[in-house]
């Protein structure tokens, strides 16, 4: 994938500028390269990542509210065009799509054949990742791309896609993507990165930084301006203020300690009293990637089909053996869940599995907050 | 290991003799032609079979034969069932070989212990057979096997074959005998306690339910053989067998790419805990 390689020289130190009224140049640019182009909508009252026409279907002139159990859209008339931070979908739903047929087979004289689906037909290009999803993006790569054995379906929809993010202003009442070293900025692993700049007046405009040579000659065909040092000094106190306005905080570090010591707490009885294993957490976190398949066939019995879904680590028959379910209670599978983000995955590919996007928070619909949970456990103390 | 894109279609392969081995499980040997997809194996590795139309089950290879695929399946549920009722001519699906296997090259020059419980002996069964296939290469070779009952022994005329040899030590027990039963009842640890084997130059290698495994493992600890020389076979849900599904993961452990067989010290601390 030589399009995303890093880019060959520094480019202009402070950036570029997109102005807001050439946006859409960008836009079309991408669209006219082949790009199935995907960004923030609103629909239904609700935030949703959709195909991206023109700059005027972004969500502009709203924000949204977002506390443990609650999401609400609201109509403020911000002059941002990125004021939403983020809704329950992810990205993961394109790149690791919740349902999606592996293969149908039929019956030959030589036992059947067998159909892989091609992927998609355009690569994607993501307009307004934020900074944890990005991150997040990078947390499915390791899981599904690393290896031994790479996914064939993700490789397909991720190989080639062009990302440009935003950086936030104003972090939701849910985000700690500070505590979790993802955010607000965009980190690495993006072609575009974007702040936008003066909403809602003349110089309304967006700071952006190239992350790929696929980004830069982006930036050169559309011809921007180098950004001044007021512009990039401008970019560091929007993302100095957001940092400063997180909703919430962990010690991703006392962390990993303290759920390595409370594998036997108390406390995920506790929690169990509460979560109601519903799964919505593991559906709408941009890292979990587990998922299930169903074997069919039709009437006659020689089509048959494999599909793959989404599943939770929340569901009773998830570890079910011939013996029996293994995670019985709401407590392990809770415990589980909250291990493997904030410990295991560390174990299995250096990271984290939590990027500190808050939605697990939002979107429960008891309120269960990862960072109150780890809080309540005893700390480690050895 | 390098990164290959992962194997999403079953390749067919043609069943080429089915024994029954007890009321719910039959050993299929599966003819592998040459330049299949499908790899031969290794003991200790498994294959997802797919039979047309019903599901994938994960099976272990129950032999070390490199020119077919030989699985011993256990009915419990329907793609098992639909396994265990597959004919010589009929076509079956096939991914793999997976996971990682049972540690004969450590093995090369030790005495091998052997503890099945169950269905568990079938994984072990290729340890056997590629020991007795290459017998002068190891040291003594003590089988303990435990089954429910008489009639859920697997293998049985073969058991009765291995227990004529001198070359091959096996004991076998039931937890519950019956009229005919004049062999040994009770726990499959039980036989651990002398088995004739030399405990600091020795590899121990058990399958079964977790608890016989943990019991076992501690059993041989307490004999003297060092923990880096006990494995166990741990079995999880399983449904892409290559590390992306999530299903399988204990701990920061996939059984299915890091496993199944994994040293026992790696997995001792994780399956003391309950409900992990
Ligand atoms: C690495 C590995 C190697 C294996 N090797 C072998 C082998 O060599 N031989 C062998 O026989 N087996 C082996 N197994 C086990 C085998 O894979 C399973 O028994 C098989 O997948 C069961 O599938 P099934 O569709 O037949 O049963 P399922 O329909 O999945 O049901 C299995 C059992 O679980 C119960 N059950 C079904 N659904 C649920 C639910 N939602 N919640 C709770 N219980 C439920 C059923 O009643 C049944 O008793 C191995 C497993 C692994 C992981
Ligand atoms: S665990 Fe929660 S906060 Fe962390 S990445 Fe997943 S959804 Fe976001
Ligand atoms: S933590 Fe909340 S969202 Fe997750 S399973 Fe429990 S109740 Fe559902």
């Amino acid at each position: 994938m030589t399009s995303n390689d890093p880019p060959a020289s520094p480019t202009a130190e402070a950036g570029h500028i997109l102005p807001a009224a050439h946006f859409d140049a960008l836009l079309t640019l991408l669209h006219e390269d082949g790009f199935d182009v995907r960004g923030p909508r609103v629909q239904g009252g609700a935030l949703e990542i959709g195909k991206l026409p023109n700059a005027a279907a972004l969500p502009q002139g709203c924000s949204a509210t977002q506390e443990p159990g609650a999401w609400r859209l609201q109509h403020t008339g911000t002059p941002a065009w990125f004021g939403i931070t983020h809704g329950g979908m992810s990205w993961k739903a394109l790149l690791h799509p919740a349902r999606t047929r592996l293969w149908s087979a039929e019956r030959t004289a030589d036992g059947f054949s067998v159909h892989e689906d091609a992927g998609p037909a355009k690569p994607f290009a993501f307009i307004g990742v934020r900074a944890c999803d990005l991150r997040a993006i990078a947390v499915q790569d390791n899981v599904l791309q690393r290896g031994p054995y790479v996914d064939a379906v993700y490789n397909a929809r991720r190989n080639g896609a062009f990302l440009v993010t935003v950086d936030c202003a104003e972090p939701s009442g849910t985000c700690f993507c500070v505590s979790m070293g993802s955010g607000p900025a965009a980190g690495s692993g993006y072609d575009l990165a974007l702040t936008e700049l003066d909403a809602g007046s003349a110089s309304h405009r967006f700071l952006v930084r190239t992350g790929s040579r696929a980004g830069e000659a982006v930036v050169q065909r559309l011809g921007l301006c180098e950004a001044t040092h007021q512009d990039s000094a401008s970019a560091k106190a929007i993302v100095e203020g957001a940092s400063a306005r997180m909703g919430r905080s962990m010690d991703a570090t006392a962390a990993r300690a303290t759920l390595s010591a409370n594998r036997e707490s108390p406390h995920w009885q506790d929690v169990a009293q509460r979560c109601l294993s519903c799964g919505n957490c593991t559906m709408v976190c941009p890292t979990c990637f587990c998922t299930t398949v169903e074997d069919t066939s039709d009437l006659s019995g020689d089509i048959a089909e494999r599909w793959r879904l989404w599943d939770s680590c929340f569901t009773f028959g998830f570890t079910h053996v011939a013996g029996g379910t293994v995670r019985e209670s709401a407590g392990a599978r809770y415990r589980h869940w909250i291990s493997h983000k904030l410990l295991n995955l560390h174990e299995q590919f250096d990271e984290s599995g939590c990027v500190g996007c808050g939605r697990c928070i939002t979107w429960c619909p008891v309120g269960i907050d990862i960072t109150a949970e780890v809080a309540a456990l005893p700390q480690d103390v050895s | 290991m390098s990164a290959a894109v992962t194997q999403l279609a079953p390749v067919p392969l043609r069943v080429a003799a089915v024994v029954r081995e007890t009321a719910d499980s039959v050993t299929l040997t599966l003819a592998r032609p040459d330049g299949s997809a499908v790899g031969p194996g290794a003991p200790g590795q498994f294959n997802m079979l797919y039979p047309f139309g019903i599901g994938e089950a994960a099976i272990s290879l129950s032999s070390d034969s490199a020119e077919t695929l030989v699985h011993t399946v256990r009915g419990v549920g329907a793609v098992s069932e639909a396994l265990g009722r597959l004919r010589p001519g009929d076509w079956v699906g096939v991914r793999g070989p997976f996971g990682a296997g049972w540690p004969l090259e450590a093995a090369r020059g030790r005495d091998i212990v052997l503890v099945a419980g169950g269905i568990g002996l079938a994984p072990l069964r290729s340890v056997i057979h590629a020991v007795l296939r290459d017998r002068a290469a190891f040291g003594r070779l003590f089988v303990a096997y435990g089954a429910r009952t008489p009639r859920e022994r697997l293998y049985v005329a073969e058991l009765e074959d291995w227990q004529a040899r001198s070359d091959i030590d096996i004991a076998v027990t039931v937890d519950a005998g019956d009229a005919h039963w004049s062999g040994r009842v009770g726990f499959v640890t039980a036989l651990l306690a002398n088995a004739p084997i030399d405990p600091a130059r020795c590899i121990v290698m058990a399958c079964g339910p977790e608890v016989m495994m943990r019991a076992a493992a501690r059993q041989m600890l307490g004999r003297g053989v060092p923990i880096e020389n006990v494995y166990v076979s741990l079995e999880r849900n399983m449904k892409c067998a290559a590390g992306l599904c999530g299903h399988c993961q204990v701990g920061p452990l996939f059984m299915c790419k890091d496993g199944p067989v994994f040293p026992f010290g790696r997995v001792q601390d994780l399956l003391g805990v309950r409900e992990i």
